[in-house]
């Protein structure tokens, strides 16, 4: 677990922050700058999981819960009731947080840990999901269709560099996140937790409240992430934004990239965009990413427990520690 | 409301109930006995209804005639599966085994939806439009027979877990592990022969769901929590409590769907886990932990 602790270098931060705003200039092609929208997005998502999942130890099967409600919090108030997706985005956030906290509370207050919390947040976005199919407010299973009106102030860029800036903002901001998490007592207090909850107790801390308070953070950006997905792609339906395959895909680019790690989702991200635009390029057939996703992520668990982070962690000098 | 309906509508869930019933016995006698749980459970489940539907389009094999291939060809897979893979990566967190078991499930069902493409596929069998007459209500025959098959499997597992020494050792390893290795069990070769077990079940299930439902690639999806639910409410590991879940399940959607409506009629089967992982974890005959 040592690398897991050891906080990244400001140096890294600035490469990596360099390379992502120069990268739309370099490939300003629509196809290479949609690549990295995607990757951003996924890595901001996955980053919503990695702070509950990775950071804290609960990991969850359901984490489209808070994705879909900020999905269908901003969209809502955007058709239904004309306000700017600018308000969208917090609004998003806040009704992300909401879910969490209210599932972290009802769940810890019950004491579910390890399998059993991941069990149970699936059934909670099903729960979700049943309900955004069967509702009118929402549209029921037709789904809501976001006209299109092109303009900086409605949230709908005319290029597509648009998009990546505010999704390379939101990202940078969960990678700040993540390494604020890394470096305050807070985030020592969620890795005790993680590591072993009675000693962590023991030690003094507040299990319930340190555990409620990251589900309340995830999710927040879960639900941000779900308003950025609505805009970009103008619509939304109850199979897209609370579907089982989000959630994997969130926990899927965190656990691959390195649970628990600053850059893990980042890394698993980018890797997850790579195969999916690779494998559609040679081929036509449907599936072989994913396919080859789930071999990685059975391969991870069994040889590389901090995932594909560690790779580079192995070649780079170890911890030069700099507190 | 019209005492028919309701007739109609409880016969058909405990119709369904036999079913889910048959799929939750393998998800808890893997828990029980290896601790673990089984989240490829519902993949595994639409691996062996594709091999039911090769079986009959490619080689014409009626889907009952199915059972005598399709169990032994899961238990099969089960055990080497397990020694194969599982039971290396199953002593360490409980949440390791259960993201192996995710793996594994996105893997097979992407690895499906490349051979077989996303359509949903059905079969047509000579006895699949035949009606019975039960009370005063029409059962399609397929139905009717899946639910006592599925009973009648469910009472043999039983039975072996009672009568037979395999199924001793499986108990005695469930119950103490350690203990069971002193009396002389090969207690990896128990986990190995449970975990077949349960997918064996599952291969029963495919054969008897074949005739009377669709298969697809995400079939799995369906009856993944579905058996969880059962599981979980009658108690993680129990044989009882899985009939019993199995059935209270059925009804829970048949009636759901009467009177919710389709879409909002699902509901219940997730809030009925919720609930019992919320209130009462240990299910309703499992063993407070």
């Amino acid at each position: 677990m040592n690398s897991t602790l050891k906080p990244v270098p400001w140096k890294l931060h600035l490469a990596v922050l360099a390379v992502a705003i120069a990268f739309p200039f370099v490939f300003p092609s629509n196809f290479m700058v949609n690549f990295g929208v995607l990757a951003l997005f996924y890595a901001f998502i996955g980053q919503s999981w990695n702070i509950a999942g990775g950071f804290a130890g609960q990991l969850s099967f359901g984490h489209v819960a808070f994705f879909g409600v900020g999905a269908y919090a901003s969209t809502i108030l955007q058709i239904r009731f004309g306000f700017s997706p600018w308000v969208g985005l917090p609004a998003a956030a806040i009704a992300g947080a909401l879910v969490g906290g209210i599932i972290a509370v009802l769940s810890f207050r019950a004491g579910l840990k390890g399998s059993y919390f991941a069990l149970i947040t699936l059934a909670f976005a099903e729960v979700l999901r049943i309900i955004a199919n069967s509702v009118d407010i929402t549209g029921g299973g037709l789904g809501m269709l976001i006209p299109m009106k092109p303009g900086a102030a409605n949230f709908q860029f005319a290029e597509r560099t648009g998009f990546y800036f505010l999704i390379l903002a939101l990202a940078a901001g969960s990678v700040a996140l993540a390494e604020w998490l890394r470096r305050s007592r807070f985030g020592a207090q969620l890795a005790a937790i993680r590591e072993n909850e009675d000693s962590a107790k023991a030690l003094g801390i507040n299990v319930f409240n340190e555990k409620v308070k990251v589900m309340l953070l995830s999710g927040a950006i879960g639900g941000m992430g779900g308003c950025f997905f609505a805009q970009y792609f103008l619509y939304i339906d109850p199979l897209i934004v609370f579907g089982t395959d989000k959630s994997v895909e969130m926990l899927l680019v965190s656990m691959i990239g390195g649970a628990g790690t600053v850059y893990g989702p980042l890394v698993g991200a980018v890797l997850l965009a790579l195969v999916s635009d690779g494998t559609r390029a040679l081929t036509q057939i449907q599936g072989l990413s994913l396919a080859l996703y789930g071999a990685l992520l059975v391969v991870i668990i069994a040889y590389l427990p901090n995932g594909l982070i560690d790779l580079f962690g192995r070649w780079r000098k170890p911890a030069r520690g700099k507190r | 409301m019209d005492a028919t309906i309701l007739a109609s509508a409880a016969i058909n869930g405990l119709l369904l109930g036999g079913i889910y019933t048959l799929v939750a016995s393998g998800l808890t006698l893997i828990y029980g006995v290896l601790h673990i749980i089984n989240f490829a459970h519902g993949s595994m489940l639409m691996l062996a209804m594709f091999g039911v539907f090769y079986l009959l389009t490619l080689l014409g094999i009626d889907p009952y005639l199915s059972l005598l291939i399709m169990v032994p060809a899961m238990f099969v897979l089960g055990y080497v599966l397990y020694k194969g893979l599982i039971g290396r990566l199953s002593s360490g967190k409980d949440e390791n085994i259960l993201l192996v078991t995710l793996g594994l499930s996105i893997l097979i069902e992407n690895l499906a939806l490349m051979f077989f493409k996303g359509d949903s596929r059905t079969i047509q069998v000579s006895y699949s439009d035949r009606m019975v007459e039960l009370g005063s209500t029409l059962v399609p025959l397929p139905k009717l027979i899946s639910f006592v098959v599925a009973m009648v499997i469910c009472i043999a597992l039983g039975l072996f877990m009672r009568r037979t020494d395999i199924g001793r050792a499986i108990r005695a390893v469930a119950k103490e592990r350690v203990g069971a290795r002193l009396v002389g069990i090969d207690v990896e070769r128990i986990y190995a022969i449970s975990y077949g077990i349960g997918l064996a079940t599952l291969g029963a299930a495919a054969c008897l769901l074949m005739p009377i439902f669709y298969v697809s690639p995400t079939i799995g999806h369906v009856f993944v929590l579905v058996a969880f639910t059962v599981v979980v409410l009658g108690g993680m590991g129990s044989f009882l409590g899985a009939v019993i879940g199995g059935l209270i399940i059925g009804l829970t959607e048949s009636f759901g769907g009467l009177f919710l409506g389709e879409s909002l009629g699902q509901i219940g089967i997730s809030l009925i886990f919720i609930l019992i992982l919320l209130f009462r974890p240990s299910g309703l005959f499992g063993a407070r932990q």
